[in-house]
């Protein structure tokens, strides 16, 4: 009877051995949208901020490829993308905002304190825009092309290391 | 400064945890070590650092320092005081501090109270809590510091989630904290026990005031979370077989299981390995709830705070601990010896029946959970529900009802069957009556819940059967919270049967004006209009509802959008009634105008969180009446040592008049 004693360690151990395997495998959390590869869909935000004007989708047909980032003043990884965002308006991209349910205030506040990159900034107050093009959570970054065409989806904040891939798939937009 | 203070005194108590395992590794080879000594002091200032630094927490929490990254990451300063708080633990790093302190202050008590076992006992059984509380402190510091700055403060919190903005789940976590350090405790009396082979009948006395109290804990914290999903979720639905779920139903079942056979060897001295055994797998499974919720390796509602790392560093901790125990376990419990053997019909046997039916849910419960987990290494994604768990829980879940009603009626050691023969003929009369009833009421009843309000009823009168023949006054505090619980069981299941064979539903759509009829009830949408709390907008629906020519009550289902972060819930309206609840939520607006309502009639439904509650009641008694026994026994131990030291002494100066210089 003395080798029923193990086997409730040798239990245990295929449930870590599994539960291992498992945790390195992997896994996909993010929520891809579906739009990629279709034009954008007929909206006209009014303006978010006091300084710049709205959006619409008219202001991406014009033949130039652009970023729309999906933003809030009330995110905090929107904080941390700032810097990068920077980054990318320098290197001559454009960069148009959407605020999601925020306040002309804080979004005024929020650039005066983490910089603007952005040439255009509309405001979508119950978030039907953002869930129109396929985005479920803040920040999401779209690459869009001269057309209108929805290109590349980045989940999450921008960090240092998406600055050159976003360039260049902006490149491959504009081509 | 508050926060690098909280972080100081975790770094404090982390080193005595070291102390305190050091001291008591050492104690089991030299008893009189100097660091043998330092064991229970270590244990109880480890406790104070560990609430100073959780009490820091609260502080950065209630005054809202943005310049702190949990308290940045889910705060706000428009919340009220009591979510400011709650915020503190609603989250991983913060909830894991209160674990880690909750612990802490247990490991102190046993160190400041507990003198009934040998010493050195006492010292391994602290140095496991010291190496269980080191794991966590190590798991805070190293990976998730809940005192982390940001190298800037941010102007607002990223509020608390909206979904987790309600009282009853502000006291749903420490509850089952409460619980889970319980079975820590109890885990490491077991580990010392092992350790020193003191498994003794006095060993399992100091264990069950903590088991005990866990279960306690647990039932509480498993009735409000299932009541909460109820009103909050607004699906109707009280049970969901969620992978959290069942993670907390899982250390339930252990610690039901262990208190039983924590009971037979406190009282019989049997059962010696399987209580240890117990012991262990209780904590395992609060670990492995803990392990499931936080690594996100399976899908669920509640998977927050998911994260591999942490998930990668609770796995090492459960394999650390559990593995360790485990082992010790294996190479041990042979030199354990059986104890006292007993009859198959007898107190132990039905408690031992008991015990195996409650393992074999166990361990159902626990292949259903962990069964995707398996699949999806082959790549099949499969999701474990109802289908599996009501039927397969049930086949074990009946005959242990019906064990448990006679059970409690049996000797210990052994019994004839013959004795209790009337009680157990009233108790199938029962269960045969209801059933007959009931089918003739409604013929296209299923299985399980016929079988349910069957067993409830009988039980119900049989948890009440061990009083019979008693002077009611004279019955053991212990025994009435047996039969209380008991009688809980019976309740909630009653309830369970009830709700799953009754309820009645209705998805409607209603025209301001317009009315509907559902279980007895005249249902009117009185209108539907914007209103606004704190942080939130919502459109409330105003609903009335009448029984007969009965009083108009007024329901007001609202469907919520919280504006930090985004979010929309749906908070349902409930109308109570003695015989059931009214469930109402209000959905969308049609193109038409009208709105989209869906009602539930659930009769009895009430009774499945009355009886939880009665269960933790039931628990409750049973811990007072069992610490006024030790306190007595030990009153009574203390004077009849005084009186054999008094005695001593008489008959020494009898024996040596001379020596006192007396004259004789």
């Amino acid at each position: 009877m003395r080798w029923t004693l193990w086997v409730p360690l040798l239990l245990f151990a295929f449930f870590v051995g599994l539960a291992g395997y498992q945790l390195s495998q992997p896994k996909d959390e993010f929520i891809h949208s579906t739009m990629i590869g279709k034009p954008l869909p007929e909206f006209e935000l009014k303006p978010a901020s006091s300084a710049l004007p709205g959006v619409s989708t008219a202001d991406f047909r014009d033949g130039k490829p652009k970023l729309l980032n999906i933003w809030a003043s009330w995110c905090l990884p929107c904080i941390a993308e700032a810097p990068h965002l920077e980054a990318l308006r320098e290197a001559g991209v454009e960069i148009v905002g959407v605020a999601i349910r925020d306040k002309q205030q804080d979004v005024d506040r929020f650039l005066e304190t983490h910089g603007n990159p952005y040439s255009r900034i509309g405001a979508d107050d119950i978030s039907a825009i953002q869930l129109e093009i396929g985005s479920s959570g803040v920040p999401e970054t779209f690459v869009i092309d001269g057309q209108g065409i929805i290109r590349h989806q980045h989940i999450g904040d921008v960090r240092a290391e998406n600055v050159p891939e976003l360039i260049e798939k902006l490149r491959e937009a504009g081509q | 400064m508050s926060a690098e203070l909280g972080l100081a005194a975790l770094w404090m108590a982390a080193a005595l945890a070291v102390l305190q395992l050091a001291g008591g590794a050492i104690a089991q080879r030299d008893p009189y070590a100097p660091l043998a000594a330092l064991v229970r002091p270590a244990a109880m200032l480890q406790g104070f650092l560990a609430l100073f630094s959780f009490g820091m927490l609260l502080w950065v929490f209630a005054i809202t320092d943005l310049s702190v990254k949990l308290v940045a990451a889910n705060s706000h300063s428009m919340k009220p005081m009591i979510f400011k708080l709650s915020g503190a633990w609603g989250n991983h790093e913060g909830s894991m501090l209160l674990w880690v302190t909750v612990m802490a202050l247990a490991g102190a008590l046993i160190a400041w109270i507990e003198k009934r076992l040998p010493e050195k006992t006492m010292q391994a059984t602290l140095a496991a809590q010291g190496f269980v509380a080191l794991g966590f402190y190590a798991f805070l510091l190293l990976s998730s510091n809940p005192f982390e700055r940001l190298p800037v403060p941010v102007p607002e919190g990223n509020g608390l989630n909206p979904l987790l903005q309600d009282i009853g789940l502000a006291f749903h976590p420490p509850t089952l904290y409460m619980g889970y350090v319980g079975l820590s405790v109890a885990f490491s009396f077991a580990v010392g026990a092992l350790v020193t082979r003191q498994v003794t009948p006095e060993f399992a006395r100091v264990m069950r005031p903590w088991v005990l109290g866990a279960w306690v804990f647990l039932t509480m914290g498993i009735t409000a979370g299932s009541y909460w999903a109820y009103y909050e979720l607004g699906w109707g639905g009280w049970w969901f077989w969620d992978p959290v779920e069942n993670a907390s139903l899982m250390p339930w079942l252990a610690a039901t299981a262990l208190l039983h056979s924590a009971s037979v060897l406190a009282a019989r001295d049997a059962l010696r390995a399987w209580t240890i055994m117990l012991g262990v797998v209780a904590f395992s499974m609060s670990m492995l709830g803990t392990f499931l919720v936080r690594s996100g390796i399976l899908t669920s509602v509640h998977a927050f705070a998911v994260d591999p790392e942490r998930g990668s560093f609770i796995l090492a901790l459960l394999t650390i601990y559990i593995g360790g125990a485990l082992l010790l376990f294996a190479l041990r419990a042979s030199t354990v010896s059986e104890g006292q053997r007993f009859a198959a019909t007898s107190r132990e046997g039905a408690l031992v029946f008991n015990n195996v039916m409650l393992s074999a849910i166990l361990g159902i419960v626990l292949l259903g959970t962990l069964y995707p987990l398996l699949t999806e290494a082959f790549d099949v994604r499969v999701s474990v529900g109802p289908p599996y768990f009501n039927p397969v829980g049930a086949i074990f879940t009946i005959p242990m009802l019906l064990v448990m009603a006679v059970g409690p009626l049996l000797r210990w050691r052994e019994d004839d069957i013959e004795r209790v023969r009337a009680p157990i003929a009233i108790f199938i009369a029962l269960i045969v009556t209801t059933a007959l009833f009931t089918v003739l009421a409604k013929s296209d009843i299923g299985i399980l819940p016929l079988l349910g309000l069957a067993v409830a009823v009988g039980l119900g009168v049989a948890s009440f059967m061990p009083l019979r023949g008693r002077n009611i006054l004279r019955v053991p505090l212990a025994t009435w919270g047996m039969v209380l619980a008991h009688f809980g069981v019976a309740v909630s299941l009653l309830g369970m049967a009830s709700e799953s064979a009754f309820t009645k539903e209705k998805l409607v759509a209603v025209a301001p004006g317009g009315t509907t009829e559902l279980g007895g009830f005249r249902i009117t949408l009185e209108g539907v209009e914007p209103v606004a709390g704190p942080n939130w907008t919502a459109m409330e629906a105003r609903i009335s509802a009448q029984r007969g020519e009965g009083k108009l009550h007024v329901l007001t289902p609202q469907s919520r959008s919280f504006w930090a972060p985004a979010q929309e819930t749906t908070e349902s309206a409930l109308l109570t009634r003695w015989d059931g609840q009214l469930y109402a939520v209000v959905g969308n607006q049609a193109d038409d105008g009208r709105w989209q309502l869906r009602l539930w009639w659930k009769p009895l439904v009430t009774l499945i969180w009355f009886g939880g509650l009665l269960i933790c009641l039931g628990g409750t008694l049973a811990i007072i009446g069992r610490l006024v026994g030790d306190l007595r026994r030990r009153h009574a131990d203390r004077r009849e040592a005084e009186e054999r030291e008094e005695m001593a002494a008489l008959r020494a100066d009898a024996s040596t008049p001379a020596a006192n210089g007396e004259i004789v």
